[in-house]
């Protein structure tokens, strides 16, 4: 495989070396010169206005995957509860199954969870396949990712999605790899292509500031974990009626899902919400906070809208509330409806974690932070005048003014 | 016992800005890094043979190796690695693995850890700053055909057999135990990374970088770089999302009721 540039039409106009993600481009003797660094990404090629650049060599042989149909989300599940994700992704699904004009199915596997994955009927779904077994009481991965395998060799649905989720995206990967077929990690575009009818998979890349569309090009299903909140959940039906005969039930041989893995046990910090990227509503605190004890303001505020708080690497650093907190390029990515950032300035590894929220509000003493660059709404005063003030006002639901 | 730490190069920074008035990218001085992440699996693998070292009840010498897939240039990265304290290390550096997916990838490197012979754990970063996927470790293991448990906080027990260690699972910390040859990632929580010693560094500037090509790994063109990979790249774009900041102004009390106005046309509070 090769990328060639064609000299007699380079114009040494450095476009595609602007394009390049990986400085790979060279402008040499007024021709575009491309380096070892070459990921073969495609960014010059669609940024050449002269279609001077080519990527050769790689086998475009169409094959036939005809025997594959059908939209599949997985359905994961907490215990015997569904997660949103799930129905988010049925949602999405729905979409892609409709302009596919094929079937939108859910695979849920767990344990006791036959009555609550029923409730996915409502978000879109026309079938449920489902694995109901004590075995899969706690979320070892490598028996999902097996049970899962079995059931997309044998049904054969054209495109698979789940929730990017810390299990989904140790579940997906392995399912993938012995399907041995593409996985494109958390998106948060998806669509079907007019023509070629393949999945259009786009995902945020370089912390947020690049978007990137990727395709699975020779391999089936085409996989793809999403993040959670992206996609907007939607009923369609109240009442989806008799069931029944819409859900496949699968018995499995328990003797042949051994896990590997021995569960010794779990932990959760106390009280504590930690799964900070399940949360609508992320009320982050950062070096303006000052103190461990004034997360206790934040955790005030998240309660009354019903979410979680977060925290740049500073707070955490500094030891004031735990990493799983985390929000940045070495915490968590979130994308919640409503961020509030408060006392945050806002460096360059935190907006990689956040910026890609609904709405982000910022609340800061320093007008030029440059947390105020992502802000839909920006407030400069005094947090811990600001925030009380605004739990009050929630609370009680008296005008200030 | 053999380790080895899989580990890339990265943008210092992800602060990629586009240039309004060509639509292009400027990426001005922005000079690559050890991906964070990877500071974690490096001195985390170093700590293991201190462990190890230390343990009576363990015979035999272990070894860290650390290993990365990437240009030439990359040499530099693994030099930071053995001032880090890793025993030796090694690059995977052939044009035929550009244009790598995660899956491409991930068979890249077992084949580098065939070669290696006998590693019985190999520990990865949680995720990379530029990819952000978080896949390979777990392709990895698939391939390896081996057990991998990701995102961990804390490894409680190692030993020659096993391994015991802390995960972040979402809303809780499970605690795993498996047999070896197993791999695993790492998070930012699971320790300090050390700064290098002196010694380290001298031990740096005169380490070798051995570079495997893909014909050394007995690599065939159609399992590696773009060729070996099920997804590719269509499409990269900048996102359109060029927030107008509305600033809330006025005394407190107005900045917080036209605050609370505004969360209630969200439909957050009512």
């Amino acid at each position: 495989m090769e990328i060639r540039v064609n000299e007699s039409t380079c114009t040494g106009c450095s476009l595609c070396r602007g394009a390049c993600l990986y400085d790979a481009i060279e402008i040499k003797d007024g021709k575009a010169v491309i380096g070892e660094t070459c990921v073969f990404c495609g960014a010059c090629v669609e940024s050449c206005k002269f279609e001077s650049i080519e990527i050769i060599g790689l086998d475009t042989e169409e094959k036939d995957f005809s025997g594959y149909r059908g939209v599949w989300v997985y359905l994961e599940a907490h215990g015997n509860e569904l997660a949103d994700v799930g129905l988010e992704l049925l949602s999405e699904g729905r979409k892609l199954a409709d302009k596919l004009k094929v079937p939108l199915s859910g695979i849920a596997i767990g344990s006791g969870i036959e009555e609550n994955s029923r409730i996915a009927f409502q978000y879109g779904m026309d079938k449920l396949y489902l694995i109901d077994d004590p075995i899969f009481e706690n979320n070892i991965d490598d028996i999902f990712s097996k049970a899962l395998v079995q059931l997309i060799s044998k049904y054969r649905p054209e495109i698979f999605l789940a929730g990017a989720t810390s299990f989904g995206r140790t579940l997906a990967p392995k399912a993938a790899a012995i399907l041995k077929t593409g996985l494109t990690a958390d998106c948060t575009g998806l669509a079907i292509d007019d023509e070629k009818k393949i999945l259009l998979q786009t995902r945020p890349t370089f912390g947020g500031n690049i978007l990137a569309t990727i395709i699975t090009r020779n391999a089936r299903p085409q996989m793809a974990t999403v993040r959670p909140h992206v996609m907007e959940k939607i009923k369609t039906a109240v009442d989806p009626g008799n069931v029944q005969d819409k859900i496949i039930k699968i018995k499995i041989d328990p003797k042949k899902f051994k896990t590997i893995y021995k569960m010794l046990g779990t932990e959760t910090e106390k009280g504590e919400k930690i799964n900070i990227t399940d949360y609508e509503v992320i009320v982050s605190g950062g070096r303006g906070l000052g103190g461990g004890e004034k997360f206790e303001l934040l955790k005030e505020l998240a309660g009354t809208l019903g979410g979680v708080v977060g925290a740049s690497r500073a707070a955490v650093d500094s030891g004031w509330i735990s990493y799983p907190h985390q929000v940045g390029q070495t915490g968590k990515t979130v994308n919640p409806k409503i961020y509030i950032a408060c006392g945050i300035s806002g460096a360059i590894q935190h907006l990689a974690g956040m910026q890609t929220s609904d709405i982000i509000i910022a609340i800061n003493k320093d007008p030029n932070a440059p947390i105020f660059k992502v802000a839909n709404y920006g407030i400069v005063g005094d947090l811990f005048e600001i925030i009380p003030m605004l739990v009050k006002r929630i609370k009680e639901g008296k005008p200030l003014v | 016992m053999k380790i080895a730490v899989c580990i890339k190069q990265v943008p210092g920074t992800t602060d990629i800005k586009i240039d309004p008035e060509t639509n292009t990218l400027v990426r001005q001085g922005i000079e690559n890094i050890i991906n964070p992440f990877d500071t974690y699996a490096v001195e985390e693998g170093v700590r293991i043979k201190e462990r190890l070292d230390a343990d009576e009840g363990f015979s035999g010498e272990s070894e860290i190796i650390a290993m990365t897939m990437g240009p030439p240039q990359a040499e530099e990265m693994l030099k930071e690695a053995v001032a880090a304290g890793v025993d030796r290390v090694v690059l995977l550096s052939d044009r035929a693995f550009a244009g790598a997916d995660t899956w491409a990838t991930s068979t890249t490197l077992a084949m580098a850890v065939d070669k290696l012979g006998d590693v019985k754990l190999v520990i990865f970063g949680k995720q990379t700053i530029d990819g952000d996927t978080g896949q390979v470790g777990p392709e990895f293991a698939q391939r390896m055909n081996i057990p991998f448990i990701g995102y961990v906080s804390e490894i409680m027990e190692i030993s020659a057999k096993k391994i015991k260690a802390k995960r972040l699972a979402g809303d809780r910390y499970e605690i795993i135990e498996v047999r070896l040859p197993a791999a695993i990632s790492v998070i930012k929580d699971i320790n300090t990374p050390r700064v290098p010693s002196l010694r380290g560094k001298m031990r740096a500037r005169s380490a070798e970088v051995p570079v495997w090509t893909a014909s050394e790994l007995g690599a065939d063109k159609d399992e590696i770089g773009l060729s070996g990979s099920y997804t590719q790249v269509v499409k990269i774009f900048t996102p359109k999302t060029v927030h107008d900041v509305s600033m809330i102004e006025g005394t407190p009390e107005e900045q917080v009721e036209e605050l609370f106005k505004n969360l209630k046309g969200l439909n957050i509070v009512s």
